[in-house]
């Protein structure tokens, strides 16, 4: 098979770590980031200060009533600037940098192939708006609860990744999304 | 004493570029690659979030032996079993359905994934969701099954620490064990190529 990436970057395509190494070093971030900071890594903590902020300036009224959101606009405050918006900032610098220099960076709607375009973006968009709802409703998602918590060797964490993992083998089962 | 618990710009940079660096590096921001895990055909997933977990618990315990670190002054989850049970089956859900889950859309968008971008707005359409039908009805399913005793298994039971990473270690040997028996016996790991090339190519190639 021809490597595919040339296309986009000309970089020849580099194979992905070995998943043991990816482990270790993966562990050894998570543990750099309690040391440092006294928390973990996560991602959905940064989707929703978004949505607090994005609320706000369409819907200033209804944001700032709003029982979830409302506390983190009141009093004209900026609910972005904050740790984990940095973190996932760099989580976006990281992957970009990764994904150049292994030849790995490529424009696509992955899944068109598979599924059809139309279908795969409404997989993504419906994949999403679950996993949205879920990580709130569990105040944390795969990264920030599920990672970070069992470091901690926390129950939360442990319970959200058993039924994280039956829920996508069973899901998984009945719809092809991507 | 460790934690020094910064919460700067300057330390989520540094931990958020090292976090997306390994996390695409490990073939993560591929929707192809993560799902191949429900399949049972590349277990990648569970083998790098396993490794992790044992190797952070690890240092940690390490480091709070050695008196360098303060455990008790890490953030740990509020354990709040239904809150967390019921997240975790739409999160996974989710990462099913639609290819990645919150971290890993991210990586998906930034190394060229529209699709993924579209996840990321699916992401912000379910967070206002879940804000407009917040109340004392979704309060109070959040709150069922709370363990009064502790967040960990070691305060909640009074669990050593030492066994509980005793058991993660032999979990994480049976997990490569068990990965790598269902890797050989079907298409094996998702390589890059595949990968970068999009889902399907290699069913049409």
């Amino acid at each position: 098979m021809n490597a595919p990436a040339s296309a986009a970057t000309g970089r020849p395509v580099k194979p992905f770590w070995n998943p043991l190494v990816a482990g270790i070093v993966l562990g050894l971030v998570l543990l750099l980031t309690f040391v440092w900071t006294g928390h973990g890594l996560g991602a959905t903590g940064a989707s929703t200060r978004l949505a607090a902020w994005l609320g706000n300036e369409v819907a200033p009224a209804a944001t700032q009533a709003n029982e979830y959101l409302g506390g983190m606009v009141e009093d004209g405050a900026n609910p972005l600037p904050s740790w984990i918006t940095w973190q996932v900032v760099g989580v976006a610098i990281g992957a970009l940098f990764a994904a150049f220099m292994g030849g790995r960076l490529r424009v696509q709607l992955d899944g068109a192939k598979s599924v059809g375009s139309g279908k795969r973006i409404a997989t993504a968009l419906i994949g999403g708006l679950l996993s949205g709802f879920g990580a709130r409703v569990a105040a944390g998602c795969t990264s920030g609860l599920g990672l970070s918590g069992a470091a901690t060797l926390g129950i939360a964490a442990f319970v959200f990744l058993a039924t994280f993992f039956a829920s996508g083998l069973i899901m998984h089962r009945i719809i092809k999304g991507v | 004493m460790w934690p020094l618990n910064d919460a700067g710009a300057m330390s989520g940079l540094v931990c958020g570029v090292l976090f997306g660096y390994v996390l695409e590096n490990a073939g993560f921001g591929s929707p192809c690659k993560l799902t191949a895990q429900f399949s049972m055909r590349d277990w990648s997933v569970f083998k790098v979030m396993f490794t992790a977990i044992v190797v952070a618990a690890t240092g940690l315990y390490a480091l709070e032996l050695a008196g360098l670190l303060a455990i008790d002054n890490l953030f740990v989850p509020t354990s709040l079993v239904m809150a967390s049970a019921v997240g975790g089956v739409l999160v996974g859900a989710g990462f099913a359905i639609g290819g990645y889950c919150p971290g890993t859309s991210v990586v998906g968008f930034f190394s060229g994934r529209l699709d993924a971008l579209v996840f990321i707005v699916g992401l912000l359409l379910g967070t206002w969701v879940f804000a407009g039908l917040y109340g004392p009805a979704i309060e109070a399913v959040m709150s069922m099954w709370e363990v009064e005793t502790g967040d960990t298994f070691m305060d909640a039971w009074g669990i050593p620490q030492w066994l509980l990473i005793a058991i993660l270690f032999a979990a994480l040997i049976g997990v490569f064990y068990a990965g790598s028996w269902f890797e050989r016996r079907g298409r094996g790991p998702v390589q890059a190529d595949e990968a970068v090339a999009g889902a399907g190519s290699a069913d049409a190639a």
